[in-house]
């Protein structure tokens, strides 16, 4: 058996940071499907890249800026069209604890 | 228990909301206040398929920031995506700067009651607004305003440098006068154009090692911190002088309790997960441009405040007091370009200048009384043709109308009465009318001269010239 990446508790911790609720089962799938991920990408070590700028974009872009000009938005109504639920102009939540 | 000494080591982040039009990403316009959701768009209310596009200006503002704070700008700078779920925040993530920041390392001097003192910039890096949030206690939830989604700012991280409170109060105000002086924000804290979070930690005096850190959030004005901050160092000092521990947490300052309190809702320890924004390019600036925006830099408030006291000769509070904004630091100089006499020029300023426009609720830029007018009046007096007292009276009318001293002291006839001939008279008034207070200066009772100078100034209503008043009564009385 090939050296686990990724434990059952590694998995718990990316459903909790994504708000994702996961069955017991789903979580063992997970965790396999995530180390045979991670294995896969091992592929990449092999690859010498010493000489290799880290790149943080992959387009071969740089400054992409606008004018500080006001541009037209939605509106209010328009804003809140998909909203769930609304009142008053806001976006209405389950109350935040402040 | 052994009585042990602390260091107190704090540092802080600040907040600085950059002057633009429109928003960071995308083109709403920047505003306060306002019906809710009336400035948004599908950029900053991260709808799909969207792409945030920097703006222009924010970059300028944000490079002329950090050449101001003595950073280094980057050449190569890039955005991340900092990761967490709420609801003021519709993207599940804030577009922030991790590892590549705009601007590096730098500092700036603080004024301190031992004298100057250079406190450490770690970094200054550009980052969007969240919402607003609006609490509906009796209905039972919340609600969201994005409009302030996407506001830019600039989050200037200092060294934990800060060894009192006070430090921290004095650093705030200098940062906030420089970044009034480059015109790169309004820093309104009442209008959140300018925020402050600290973190303070306790060490044994001489260890180098930082104590457990606590962060301080929900300080709203400059009091506020420096309060918040004198009281979570003695809260921290009484637990340490008992044993107990400091818990690594987040508090929030209640102002009215003048107290912090742990935010017990947030307990578990942040997982940012940060990653490169693959809808953003990066940044790379180019020397030529920075240098342009570097010389474009006025003369800053610490450097002019030292020049004002070599140039005007001026003590360091004045110096200090008129430096603090550059509408009134430009106001001076004007003003000096026509007189010499700075010392009490800068009086004038400080003490009627300021009084009266505080009084009407105006500035600076609003004074009714042009520079080169204050010139005039300081003249005025320095040549004798009216009292300072009168300067005063003057002074009140020009504020009043805009109209120039020497016409209001022709109008009004307050030259000052330096004529001999003519005060003698009332000299010989005041003396007949008084003779207990004659008696009382012959038998020896210096004091009473100063009474009988008064009686004439009352009946010159202030224009006789004192000094004279004062030779011709003695004159007489001996
Ligand atoms: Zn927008």
């Amino acid at each position: 058996m090939m050296e686990k990446k990724i434990t059952l508790s590694d998995v718990e911790k990316v459903a909790r940071l994504a708000r994702l609720g996961i069955s017991p089962k789903d979580k063992e799938n997970f965790e396999r499907q995530l180390n045979n991920i991670l294995l896969y990408m091992e592929k990449l070590d092999e690859l010498d890249t010493g000489d290799c700028e880290p790149l943080a974009h992959v387009l071969p872009l740089k400054n992409v800026l606008r004018e500080d000009r006001v541009r037209e938005g939605l509106g209010q109504d328009e804003a809140l069209k998909n909203a769930p639920e609304k009142k008053d102009g806001f976006f209405i939540v389950p109350p935040v604890i402040k | 228990m052994e009585n042990m000494n602390y260091e107190t080591v704090i540092g802080l982040e600040v907040h600085v909301q950059l002057k633009t039009r429109t928003k960071i990403f995308c083109g709403c316009p920047v505003g306060w206040g306002g019906e809710p959701n009336t400035r948004v768009c599908p950029v900053c209310l991260g709808l799909p398929g969207v792409l945030p596009v920097l703006n222009r200006k924010v970059l300028e503002l944000a490079v002329r920031a950090g050449l101001a704070l003595n950073c280094e700008v980057s050449g190569f700078s890039k955005f991340d995506r900092k990761n967490y779920f709420y609801p003021d925040l519709p993207k599940a993530y804030q577009i922030s700067q991790y590892d590549n920041p705009l601007s590096g390392p730098g500092w700036i001097d603080i004024q301190t009651e031992g004298g100057k003192k250079r406190i450490g910039i770690t970094r200054a890096h550009l980052e969007e607004d969240a919402g607003k949030l609006v609490h509906f206690e009796k209905e039972g939830y919340s609600g969201v305003d994005y409009n302030r989604t996407g506001i830019p700012l600039l989050e200037i991280v200092s060294d934990p440098d800060f060894r009192f409170p006070r430090e921290a109060y004095e650093y705030l105000k200098t940062i906030r006068t420089v970044m009034r002086y480059i015109e790169v924000s309004d820093c309104d804290m009442e209008k959140g154009s300018f925020r402050c979070d600290a973190n303070v930690s306790l060490r044994p005096t001489g260890e180098k090692e930082l104590g457990v850190k606590v962060e301080i959030k929900n300080m709203n004005s400059f009091k506020a911190v420096e309060r918040a901050l004198a009281y979570e160092v003695k809260r921290q000092g009484e637990l340490l002088a008992v044993g107990r521990p400091v818990v690594q947490e987040t508090r929030l300052y209640n102002a009215d309790l003048q107290k912090t309190f742990s935010m017990r809702s947030k307990e578990e320890t942040h997982d940012y997960r940060y990653f490169p924004d693959p809808d953003l390019v990066p940044v790379i600036l180019e020397k030529e441009w920075v240098e342009e925006i570097r010389s474009s830099l006025p003369e800053l408030p610490g450097p002019r405040s030292e020049r004002f006291r070599e140039q005007y000769g001026l003590p360091e509070y004045d110096a200090g007091v008129l430096t603090a904004e550059r509408p009134l630091a430009d106001y001076f100089e004007a003003a000096a370009a026509h007189t010499s006499n700075y010392k009490a020029l800068s009086n004038w300023v400080m003490v009627e200048l300021l009084g009266k426009l505080n009084d009407s609720d105006s500035t600076v830029e609003e004074s009714p009384i042009s520079p080169e007018q204050l010139a005039g009046l300081l003249s005025l007096i320095e040549k004798g043709a009216i009292s300072g007292k009168i300067g005063k009276q003057v002074f009140a009318e020009m504020f009043a109308g805009g109209k120039d001293p020497e016409v209001i002291v022709e109008e009004k006839g307050l030259l000052q009465i330096s004529d001999e001939g003519e005060l003698d008279k009332i000299v010989e008034q005041v003396i007949s009318e008084n003779p207990g207070s004659v008696a009382d200066f012959r038998g020896g009772k210096e004091k009473a001269i100063g009474f009988l100078v008064g009686q004439v100034m009352k009946i010159t209503q202030g224009k006789a010239n004192p000094g004279l008043v004062n030779q011709l009564l003695r004159r007489k009385l001996t």
